[in-house]
C-alpha cells in the first residue's frame, strides 16, 4: 500500500515541518525566494493558538527568536542570504546563549543584493560560524522536498539536543520546486529537558541566560564547553548520502541541488562505464570529514561541483589530504547541465 | 513591655542581597529599586522575565531576583517582544540606557510600542554612553561636551537631542508613557507612581508601557554626585519635560 503524497513546495514542505514539530512560534521578514514559509505559517499558526509576528526587520526578527526561544518553546525564523547576513550578530548571541532555535536559509545570490536565482554562496557563513566569536551552527543541507521535511522535524530536535542553533540551508530551487511529500509527521516528538529555560522563577533560584563572561577564565571555560559540543556534533551528528561509491574510482563531492544536477551526470558517466560515485553531505557542519577521510585512504579522485567558485572545495581537501581534488564552479546566474559536469568528469577520469 | 517594633523600610524581595556596583551618585541603584518595589508592590516576581540590555545595566541579573535574559546591543525590545509572545501570562520589562534604546534601538523600540506589546521598558536618559566612557548619545544636550564631542553638540554636526518618550506618546499601541527624574522628593514620588503604574498597565493587558528616567552619570559628566543632580534638574528637565504623555483609559484597549 502506498502511503498518500501530496504535490508540495519546497519552502511549504519547510513549514509543515516546522508545524509538525511541534513548533508554533515564527518570528520573520518578508524576502525572494522563501515569503511562501512566512505566507503558509500566517495562515496556520493563528488557527493553532501559535503566533506569527512580521517583524520590522531580520535584526528584529532574530531577536525576537532569541527571547521567545529562551523561554523553552520550540521557534524558528526563515530568510535569505541578504536577511541571514542581518541575523548574523542575533545568531551569535544566540550561540553563546546556548538556546535552542531553528532557522531557514533558502539562500540567493550575492554578493550585496545580487539577485534571486539559487546559489551556494554562503556556505562558508553557514558552516564557519558566520558571526563574531568562536561558535559554529549546525547545518543540515536538504536536495529534495521531502528532505526539506524530514530535516527541519529533525532540525528542532537537534537545537534542543544540543542547546544550538541549527540551521537548514537550501537554495531557490530547492525552496520553489514542487515534488511528492509524505508528511510523516513523527508519532512521537523528540523533547529533551528544559531545565534552562525562563519561565519566572516561581519555586526555584533565578535562570540567566547570557553571552556575557567577565570575570576570570569564565569565557575561556565557556568556549571550551561550546566546543567540546561542537566536538560532540562531530562524532554523533554526521549525515551523508552515498551513490555508487564502493568500486569508485573518482567521487563527486557535492550538496544540495548541486547534488541532484552531479546525480544525473554520475548516472550518465556510469552508463559509459566509469566507476564513478557520488557523494553528498547531508550536514554541512559537522562536516563528514570521517568518511571523506576513509575514501582518500585508497586510491581515489575527487571532484566537488558546487554552485559558487569554490567554498565546500577547501573542506573536502582538508579531509582527503594529499588526494587529487578537481573542481568545478558554476556562481550564480545558471545552473549547470548534467552535460557539462559529465563533460568535466570526462576530462579528468582516470586512464 | 515595650512596644512592637514596626518595620518602615526594607529592602525589596526582587532585589538580591548584594551592593551595586554603580559609581557614586549614579541612579541606577535608585531605579533598579523603584522598578523591584513596583513589582512586589503587584507580586509580580515569580512570573516576572526581565530584559538586560548592553550597558551599566547590563548586570541587572546581578540585583534583580527574577529570571533574565541579556539582549544585543539595542534589541532589547525585540527580544522582549520574543518572550512576551512565548510566555504571554508573565510580565515582562527591559531595562535600557539611551545608547542603546534612543540610537542603536530606536527600530525596535518604536516598532514594539506601535505593536503594542504589552511590555514595558524602563529608559535611562543620562545624556551620554555610560559604560563605554561618555560618548556622544542621541540625548546629549546641544553644547554638552563628551569623549566624541569635544567641542561640544552642536546641531549642524549631530542634530538635536531626541525625545523619545514624546515620540513614543504619539504611537497608538502605547498605552502609557511618562517621564520622570529623582531630583526632589516629589519628583521621586512621582517616579515611584509612574513606574508602578507601567506594570500596573502592563498587568491589565492595555499595551506597551514607558517610563523614561532623566538619570546622572557623574563620571562620564566629570560632575560631583550633587553638581550631577543639579543638573538633571537645571539643564535636562528644561529640555526633557517632566510628567505622563500618554495614558490610555481602560476603555480605549478595544
Amino acid at each position: 500500500m502506498t502511503e498518500k503524497q501530496d504535490l508540495v513546495k519546497g519552502n511549504e514542505a519547510v513549514a509543515m515541518g516546522a508545524l509538525d514539530a511541534g513548533c508554533r512560534h515564527y518570528f520573520g521578514y518578508p524576502i525572494t525566494p522563501q515569503s511562501d514559509i512566512p505566507e503558509y505559517l500566517s495562515y496556520h499558526l493563528p488557527k493553532l493558538g501559535g503566533e506569527f509576528v512580521q517583524a520590522e526587520s531580520e535584526v528584529a526578527a532574530i531577536n525576537m527568536l532569541l527571547g521567545a526561544a529562551a523561554t523553552g518553546v520550540r521557534a524558528m525564523t526563515s530568510s535569505s542570504s541578504p536577511g541571514i547576513s542581518l541575523m548574523q550578530e542575533g545568531l551569535s548571541y544566540i550561540a553563546g546563549s546556548e538556546i535552542p532555535i531553528v532557522i531557514i536559509n533558502m539562500s540567493r545570490s550575492g554578493p550585496g543584493l545580487g539577485g534571486i536565482a539559487p546559489s551556494q554562496g554562503d556556505y562558508f557563513q553557514a558552516v564557519k560560524g558566520g558571526g563574531h566569536g568562536d561558535y559554529h551552527l549546525l547545518v543540515l543541507a536538504p536536495n529534495s522536498v521531502q528532505e526539506l521535511y524530514d530535516l527541519t522535524i529533525l532540525a528542532f530536535e537537534l537545537a534542543e539536543k544540543y542547546r544550538n542553533p541549527v540551521m537548514i540551508l537550501g537554495d531557490a530551487m530547492i525552496g520553489q520546486m514542487k515534488e511528492p511529500l509524505l508528511r510523516r509527521t513523527p508519532e512521537k516528538i523528540v523533547e529533551y529537558p528544559k531545565d534552562w529555560a525562563l519561565t519566572g522563577a516561581k519555586g526555584r533560584p533565578q535562570r540567566v541566560l547570557k553571552s556575557l563572561y567577565l570575570k576570570d577564565g569564565e569565557l575561556t571555560a565557556h568556549n571550551w564547553k561550546l566546543h567540546q559540543k561542537y566536538e560532540a556534533m562531530k562524532k554523533d551528528e554526521i549525515r551523508y548520502e552515498e551513490v555508487f561509491v564502493e568500486d569508485a574510482e573518482l567521487i563527486l563531492v557535492a550538496f544540495g541541488s548541486a547534488a541532484r544536477i552531479s546525480r544525473t551526470s554520475v548516472m550518465m558517466a556510469r552508463e559509459q562505464g566509469m566507476k564513478v560515485g557520488l557523494f553528498r553531505p547531508i550536514t554541512l557542519f559537522p562536516f563528514p570529514e570521517p568518511r571523506l577521510a576513509d575514501f582518500a585512504k585508497k586510491d581515489v579522485g575527487f571532484f566537488v561541483v558546487e554552485l559558487n567558485t569554490g567554498q565546500m572545495v577547501e573542506d573536502v581537501k582538508i579531509a582527503t589530504a594529499g588526494r587529487s581534488v578537481d573542481f568545478f564552479g558554476k556562481p550564480p546566474g545558471a545552473l549547470p547541465t548534467p552535460e557539462e559536469i559529465f563533460e568535466k568528469i570526462r576530462e579528468i577520469y582516470p586512464g | 513591655m515595650q512596644a512592637a517594633e514596626k518595620k518602615v523600610f526594607e529592602r525589596p524581595r526582587t532585589l538580591k542581597e548584594v551592593p551595586f556596583h554603580f559609581c557614586p551618585g549614579c541612579h541606577h541603584g535608585i531605579a533598579h529599586r523603584m522598578v523591584a518595589e513596583a513589582i512586589d508592590k503587584f507580586q509580580l516576581r515569580e512570573r516576572t522575565i526581565g530584559v538586560a540590555s548592553v550597558g551599566c545595566s547590563v548586570f541587572l541579573y546581578d540585583y534583580f531576583d527574577v529570571d533574565v535574559i541579556e539582549a544585543p546591543h539595542g534589541r532589547a525590545a525585540a527580544v522582549a517582544t520574543g518572550v512576551k509572545r512565548a510566555r504571554n501570562d508573565r510580565i515582562v520589562f527591559s531595562y535600557q540606557g539611551d545608547g542603546d534604546l534612543a540610537s542603536i534601538g530606536i527600530a525596535e523600540t518604536i516598532h514594539t510600542a506601535n505593536r503594542g506589546e504589552n511590555i514595558t521598558i524602563i529608559f535611562i536618559n543620562n545624556t551620554v554612553y555610560g559604560m563605554t566612557g561618555g560618548q556622544l548619545a542621541p540625548t546629549t544636550l546641544l553644547g554638552q561636551k563628551t569623549s566624541t564631542s569635544p567641542y561640544g553638540r552642536d546641531f549642524m554636526q549631530d542634530g538635536y537631542p531626541i525625545r523619545m518618550t514624546e515620540i513614543l506618546a504619539t504611537l497608538e499601541g502605547t498605552a502609557f508613557a511618562a517621564r520622570v527624574a529623582f531630583t526632589t522628593p516629589k519628583n521621586i514620588n512621582m517616579a515611584k507612581k509612574a513606574i508602578e503604574k507601567a506594570f500596573q498597565f502592563q498587568k491589565e493587558e492595555l499595551g506597551f508601557t514607558f517610563v523614561e528616567v532623566l538619570s546622572a552619570c557623574p563620571t562620564n559628566w566629570g560632575l560631583s554626585p550633587v553638581d550631577s543632580m543639579k543638573r538633571v534638574e537645571n539643564e535636562m528637565i528644561p529640555y526633557f519635560p517632566l510628567g505622563i504623555f500618554k495614558e490610555r483609559k481602560a476603555a480605549d484597549v478595544l
